[in-house]
Parts: C-alpha cells; structure tokens; sequence
C-alpha cells in the first residue's frame, strides 16, 4: 500500500485543481467499482453497488496551495492561500504548478521575524523578467507544495497526506470489501480545503441515507503540543465533534461497534479546530447522518505531515468493516 | 442613461422595489417573461430550444441604513445594512423612506469634541439622522422605525470616461445585465437582478435553486484600489485595466473552463483584461456555485473605486469593454465553441 500512498500524495492537485489527482484516483479504482461520473464541481464519484441503503464515503483529493495574483517585472510573483496556510511553513519551501513549473517562497527584507506575513512573501521561478515569467505561468495558476515521500518505517511523511492518506485508504477499502451492505457512493470530493465546496454539491445530487468522511485530524503527541487526547499509532479515531459537525450519535456508536467487534484499535477525537466534509453533509436537504472517521496527523498544513502506517492500515481494515455492516441506527 | 438611473435608484438590501422598477420600465420591450421570487429576485426569461441554460446573475441592492429609533428631539438613530464604513458617514446627506426625505447625518461639532474624541471614529451610537424636525411627533409623519435610508449622491461625469455615482456595487453590474437582455442569444437564458447580497448572498443562492441553471455568469462592480499607498501587486483592481475576472475570493474559485475561454476571447479581440488580486469579500458567485448539485460559475466585473462608500467611481471604457466580452462569451457559448 505505501507504493500506493507514494502515487497519490506526489501527485499535483490544489483545491480547484484536481483534474491528475482525480485522474489517478479513476484509473485506480476502475476495477473495483461499478459506475463513475464527475459531477459540475469536478467530483470523482464512484458507485460500488452492495444493494440496500446509500452509503456515501467521502476522501477530499484537493491539497492546500498558492494561487499567482501578480507577477512583477522581474519575473516574481506575488501569491494569496488556497486553504489554511502559514507564513511560517511556507519561507523557504518549494512549489509545483501543474505544468511542473517549479518555485521557492522567498520573503521581503523584514525587520523582525513577527513582520513575517503572507503578504511579505513572493514566489521565485528563476525567471529573470515579467515576459519571460509569463511563458511558464499565468495569474489564477495554483502550485502544490513540492515534496517527496518519504518512508520512515513506522512513520511516513509527505505533503498532502491531508488528505491524500484517506483517498489511499478509500481505494484499498474499495478494493477489499467482499460483501458491501450497501449501495456504496465513494465521492473523493474537491474543494475541502476552501470550504467544503465539493462534498456539499455532492451529497445534495447522491442524497444518501448515511455519510462518512475520512480525513485527517490533529494530535496532542509531540513536544509542548496543544492538548488534544489523540496519539499516532493509537488507530483511526472516530470522531465525536469538529467545529464542522457534531456527529450524528447513532453513526459514532455505529462505527464503534464495528471496530469492537473486529478487534480494530480505535481512539476517540474531540478537534477544537477544524472542519470537514461530513459538516457539509449532515446538512444537505432535510439532514443525514454523519460521522467521521480520522486518521491522526502531525504537522497538518505543512509540506510534511506525518500519520502512522498501523493507523493507516487499522483505517482500510475499520472502513472495509463498515461497507460491509448495516447501519441499523 | 440606464447606468444614472440605476446609480441614483433607492434599493438597500430587502427594499429593491425602486431598482426593480427601473429595470423592469427599461426592459419591457425586449423581455416577454418575467419572474419574481419570494425573496424579491427579479427573473428576466428568455428562452431557447437550445441549451445550455445559462444565468446572468446581478445584484440590485446596495449598503443602506435603516432608522431603528426616534429620539424626543426628532433625531434619528440607525443601523447599517451592509458593509459601511463608519468614518464615511458623518455629514453625509441621505434620503429615507418611501416619502424619500433628505437628511443629515449629524454628530457633535469639532468645536465641541474633547481632545480624545477627535482622534477616534464616531461610533455609530453618536451619530444621527437630522431631517429638521423639532419632535418625535414631528418626525414621525415624515419617517417610521424601520425605514431605510440611502445616501443622497447624483450621477455625474468627470471627463468622457470616468464618471462618478452611488452604489456602482452593483448598479454597474445591473445595468450591464440589461444591456446583454436587450438582445437575443440562441441560448436559454435567465437574467437575474438578484437581493440582499450586501448582508450575505442571500438572493442569489434561491434564485440559481429556481432556476437550476448549467453555468452562471456573475456581474459584478468591484473594489479597485490602484491608488498610493498600496505596492502595484496589492492593487485589487485597476481603473482602465478591463473587466476584472475572479479567479477565487472568499466564496468560490471560479470555473477554469470558462475563465480560460473569457481569456481567449478578449485576447482575440483586444479587449484588456485584468484578475482580481484580492480574494477577501464573498460574491454571488459563491451561493450559486453550492446550489442543488453543483453550478460552474465565473465572476466577471467593473472596477470601482470607493465603493461601499457614498459616491463610487468607473470608467465607462472598463464597463463597454466588460459588456462587449460577456456578448463575446454568450455568442461563444450558443455557437457551441465553447463547452466545459
């Protein structure tokens, strides 16, 4: 699976620029599913049919980015966040654009490192005037952090693992579930970083009577860390509340006895900050039922966050577990 | 002038009806079918055989006051309704309510302000509405709790192409609209003056829900600060510079397919063209966009200076050349030389 983790997390794909992500992500569950389509937001939804009620897994795709505003003229461009960024991660990293363009985040003379804001900073593409800039880029183009996986054994490290981690997880589930217990839409949606854009559209079309989302989620686990009672390697959590949602309670105990009676570690998470899909999809049309399902995640927003592969594994075995149990709730 | 009349209509979110009126008036010979939601949209249908189904979308309504008590003297309190800034308020004259009675917005003179009350803000909760009455019984038979007020600004032209006028967020947009209504497209449109965006989108998320359109285009009047002290790459827009496209703002990132289609049209056609570079303030755009299952959206305006403000600024080159791209993008998108 870590072959298959490498592919996706490498892969280019910023909020509203998913199209080789999603095109990855078709080619690699084509076998396993029924139908897809793609719907007007550019969601990648894929049916796996299991008969009975509608379950609608969803795994954002899209990755947080930079999106060129200006581009001065010696050749540098001046860039605004595509989901929650940091100055402080961004000095001195590397971007991609789609067309494998490639840049480092420099900064203006500061006075004092606190001076350090979004606006200070500026995108080098080794272009030496505006002209000349302009063949590799245009304003409204978005980079991806640029960075390679890495293996740390345990561990593994890459950017984009928010929330690539959950679409490798998805498609391995895809791919071991037997007997689904559902008419299973697996939606890998868009635009989750800026607002839970995809996810939304997506559910109002499949209107399912059941929604998972799989993400990322904080943890409270590294030196002088916010206190937060989730730990890598402690198994995918299911989450009780975000600034989202607070999951339907009928799902979390759901998806908690699914984990018990398979022997699947699990631990629970309270996240103080921080959305995801299934707020978007409890409140489409008259209301569904949602839970979540996390994976824990240090360094979330940066060009290295790191998961946990027992926890990654724990996840496909606890999401197989769930297409293949009814929801009786 | 359309663009006058819209400029110097009474229309603060919830009480379009004047700017309805206007439009409506303007329209009726090139318009057979009309639409008004429970919100107060406007609809102008024009239909065709042929797909797609397209929605114009443009917002009537503009930051306005509402008066929300009446003291002994005859003085009026308000709240704002939109985005104002507070330091542009003071000894602005308004009109308010549907008797349109001028007024004054009064605070202490400077004679009389203590040292540390010079350097602030008024806040709102000093200043007031003066309409020369010398009672609340007196002013109560001019104006009633709950009755908005617009500022008192008239249309005017500054040189052949730069012209001056309230609310240009987004009359500019509206009259635009009317323009492309004047005509016939092989398409299946709906022109749709929208409400209440100034106190969040409200309109145009119900209006596209009703409507159920393929694709919308949003016309917009938009901030444009290309003026000192700001660095060139923090202008927002620039006055002169051509229709600003929205790549993204606060509310949605706009479709790639269509932006990259408006970019090749006024290339082919030498139509400037400029993005917005800021992406804070949510747009139409953003609630239709979400609406049932999805919606493609562009967001395509004219730049305005000191908008939110009482009087706004354009250049009539940016508003002729955003009307000519979006007729360019509507031909395009009837003769099937465009699809997503």
């Amino acid at each position: 699976m870590k072959d298959l983790i490498k592919r996706v997390v490498e892969t280019y794909g910023p909020a509203g620029n998913e199209r080789r992500i999603r095109e990855l992500l078709q080619s690699e569950i084509a076998p396993f599913v029924d139908e897809m389509r793609i719907d007007a937001l550019g969601n990648l939804i894929a049916l796996k049919r299991g008969g009975g009620k509608k379950l609608m897994l969803a795994a954002h795709m899209d990755e947080i980015g930079v999106m060129v505003t200006h581009i001065d003229k010696n050749g540098f461009l001046r860039f605004y966040p595509v989901g929650g960024l940091s100055p402080l991660t961004l000095l001195g990293n590397r971007v991609v654009f789609e067309n494998g363009t490639v840049g480092v985040i420099g900064a203006e003379k500061l006075e004092a490192q606190k001076d350090l804001t979004l606006h200070k900073l500026f995108i080098d593409i080794g272009a030496t005037s505006k002209e000349e800039a302009e063949t590799k880029v245009g304003l409204g183009d978005v980079a991806a952090m640029m960075r390679e996986f890495a293996d740390l054994g345990k561990r593994l490290v890459a950017k984009a693992m928010d929330d690539r981690i959950a679409c490798a997880i998805l498609v391995e589930a895809l791919k071991e579930v037997k007997h689904a217990a559902y008419d299973i839409y697996a939606v890998f949606t868009t635009q989750e970083e800026v607002g839970l854009r995809g996810a939304r559209v997506a559910a109002y079309g499949i209107t399912p009577d059941l929604g998972i989302a799989v993400d990322v989620t904080r943890t409270g686990d590294t030196p002088e860390a916010m206190v937060m009672d989730v730990s890598l390697g402690q198994g995918p959590t299911v989450k009780i509340r975000d600034s989202s949602l607070i999951c339907t309670p009928s799902v979390r105990k759901f998806m908690e006895e699914v984990a018990v009676q398979n022997g699947i570690k699990y631990q629970l998470e309270v996240l103080e900050a921080g959305g995801t899909d299934a707020g978007a999809i409890q409140l489409t049309k008259g209301g569904i039922p949602a839970g979540v399902m996390s994976i824990p995640c240090r360094y979330i927003h940066t060009a290295s966050e790191m998961v946990d592969y027992d926890d990654v594994l724990n996840g496909v075995k606890l999401l197989t577990h769930i297409m293949e149990t009814e929801f009786k709730g | 002038m359309l663009l006058k009349k819209l400029s110097e209509a009474f229309g603060p979110s919830g009480c379009e009806g004047d700017v309805r009126n206007v439009l409506l008036e303007e329209l009726t010979p090139y318009v057979q079918e009309w639409q008004r939601d429970a919100l107060g949209n406007l609809i102008a249908v024009k239909p065709h055989p042929r797909g797609p189904r397209v929605m114009l979308a443009a917002h009537m309504d503009e930051c306005g006051l509402m008066v929300s008590s009446i003291d002994r003297s005859g003085l009026l309190r308000f709240r704002k309704v939109g985005g104002i800034d507070d330091r542009v308020l003071v000894s602005k004259h308004v009109v308010i309510g549907p008797k349109k009675i001028s007024g004054i917005i009064g605070a202490k003179a400077i004679h009389l302000q203590k040292p540390e009350e010079r350097s602030q803000v008024i806040p709102l909760s000093g200043l007031y509405i003066d309409i020369g009455a010398k009672s609340k019984e007196d002013a109560e038979k001019l104006v009633k709790i709950g009755d908005y007020a617009v500022f008192a600004t008239e249309y005017k032209a500054l040189s052949d192409t730069v012209v001056v006028g309230k609310s240009f967020d987004n009359r500019a947009g509206c009259a635009i609209l009317a323009e492309i209504l004047k005509e016939d497209f092989a398409l299946d449109l709906f022109g749709a003056f929208t409400v209440q965006e100034e106190v969040g989108l409200r309109g145009a998320g119900v209006a596209a829900y009703g409507i159920s359109p393929d694709l919308a285009i949003v016309l917009e009047g938009t901030t444009c600060n290309d003026l000192p002290p700001s660095k060139e790459h923090g202008y927002c827009t620039t006055l002169g510079g051509g229709p600003a496209l929205t790549a993204m703002d606060a509310s949605v990132i706009c479709d790639k397919a269509m932006i990259g289609e408006l970019l090749r049209l006024a290339k082919e056609n030498d139509i400037p063209i400029q993005f917005k570079r800021s992406i804070t303030g949510g747009s139409d755009g953003g609630r239709i966009n979400q609406t049932k299952d999805g919606i493609p959206v562009v967001v395509i305006s004219v730049p305005c200076r000191y908008i939110h403000s009482p009087v706004s600024m354009l250049s009539l080159t940016d508003f002729n050349h955003t009307l000519q791209l979006v007729k360019l993008f509507l031909t395009s998108i009837a003769e099937g030389g465009f699809t997503r």
